[in-house]
């Protein structure tokens, strides 16, 4: 039965996909190739749709991949196939954690841990310079770096606005100047 | 580091769904993008969690298997609302994901192509680059609080910008560190 299928191979995805949403990639060619629900061409395109619509990006290839492959249950049965593993994980992590919360080892294990994810998110970021203000002949974009700029100083100014206006602001600025 | 699911104020699981369908409608892109959006949303809007706190669920995320997006949404609605918290928190974290690209699944070729589509896609960038960075900015004054946690922040980057290391080994790493900065620091307070 499809549906149980697609469960189960999104399943897998969500328990062996370690690190988020790019790093369920490779396990979608392997079901490509697998399966013959669709083709890596497809795919590749699957990627670039995931990319620019909101949502993660994991979430998303797993809605449109069972979409695709078996109308809007096949969707909703692929993501719930996705998230299941790491629901179960994280809730049994989450417990133990509310257990130790308290332990001195615990607490300086997360000291050093914080500063961590701090360097992870500035790698994201650099990630997304070239993307960003790198023209297709590698040249720098102008425009965008101006607009960041501008962007930031708003931010750091009015701190109280919600993010998503300043995305707002972003989306505008692109229609109207890129 | 989360207390026993019983909070002062019990938070509705309605609120709870909405809350994260809100985050996943605004994010773009996922994982470390949807940290300013959450952000605001947990911590400043909701006070379910604190900055400090989702800093950990991401490195727990980092490693744990699944979208880290969804593991962090996890983690806070377990927080808030016990088992049934977490559940209704990744749903509502999936939720938009589901409908809008189910709602597209069909012109979404052509609406990829269109050209204000992408143009729009190019500015949000942008912004989001923009926002992590202020994300940082803000971050860093509870993250790195001595030397040794400046140190950590900054190997971590220079080990994904010149070895491209696997995130999962950072965190192993950094636990490690942890650890011995425990035993150490803890031979010089029984001296």
């Amino acid at each position: 039965m499809i549906f149980l299928r697609l469960f189960w191979e999104f399943f897998k995805t969500g328990l062996f996909a370690i690190g988020g949403g790019m790093a369920t990639v490779p396990f979608l060619f392997d079901i490509s190739a697998r399966t013959g629900w669709f083709s890596a061409s497809e795919l590749a395109n699957m990627i670039a749709v995931s990319e620019s619509t909101p949502g993660p990006i994991g979430i998303n290839m797993a809605t449109y991949v069972g979409f695709e492959t078996a109308g809007i249950l096949g969707g909703i049965v692929a993501t719930i196939g996705l998230v299941t593993p790491s629901v179960i994980i994280i809730v049994i992590i989450a417990r133990l954690l509310a257990r130790f919360a308290d332990n001195p080892v615990v607490k300086t294990v997360f000291k050093y841990l914080r500063p961590a994810v701090i360097g992870l998110l500035l790698f994201a970021l650099w990630q997304l310079l070239p993307l960003t203000f790198l023209g297709d002949d590698r040249n720098i974009l102008v425009l965008p770096v101006i607009a960041f700029a501008v962007l930031l100083f708003c931010m750091l100014k009015w701190k109280k606005i919600h993010p998503i206006a300043w995305i707002g602001a972003g989306a505008l600025f692109g229609i109207i100047f890129l | 580091m989360s207390t026993p699911a019983v909070p002062e104020k019990k938070t509705s699981l309605l609120t709870l769904f909405l809350t994260f369908a809100k985050v996943g409608v605004m994010t773009f892109g996922g994982g470390y993008a949807m940290l300013p959006i959450l952000e605001r949303e947990v911590v400043t809007n909701h006070g379910w969690t604190t900055s400090e706190q989702m800093l950990d669920y991401y490195a727990i995320g980092q490693c744990t298997p699944g979208v880290i997006a969804v593991n962090v949404s996890t983690f806070i609605g377990y927080k808030t609302r016990g088992i049934l918290g977490a559940i209704v928190a990744t749903l509502g974290m999936v939720f938009p994901s589901m409908l809008i690209i189910t709602a597209l699944a069909s012109v979404l070729k052509m609406f990829q192509d269109n050209d204000y589509v992408r143009k729009a896609f190019a500015g949000i960038r942008v912004a989001v680059c923009a926002l992590m960075i202020s994300a940082v900015i803000n971050l860093v004054k509870k993250a790195i609080s001595n030397i040794p946690t400046a140190i950590v922040a900054v190997a971590t980057l220079l080990l994904e910008l010149l070895l491209g290391v696997s995130p999962v080994l950072i965190v192993v790493c950094a636990v490690a560190f942890g650890l011995i900065m425990y035993s150490y620091g803890k031979r010089r307070a029984d001296k």
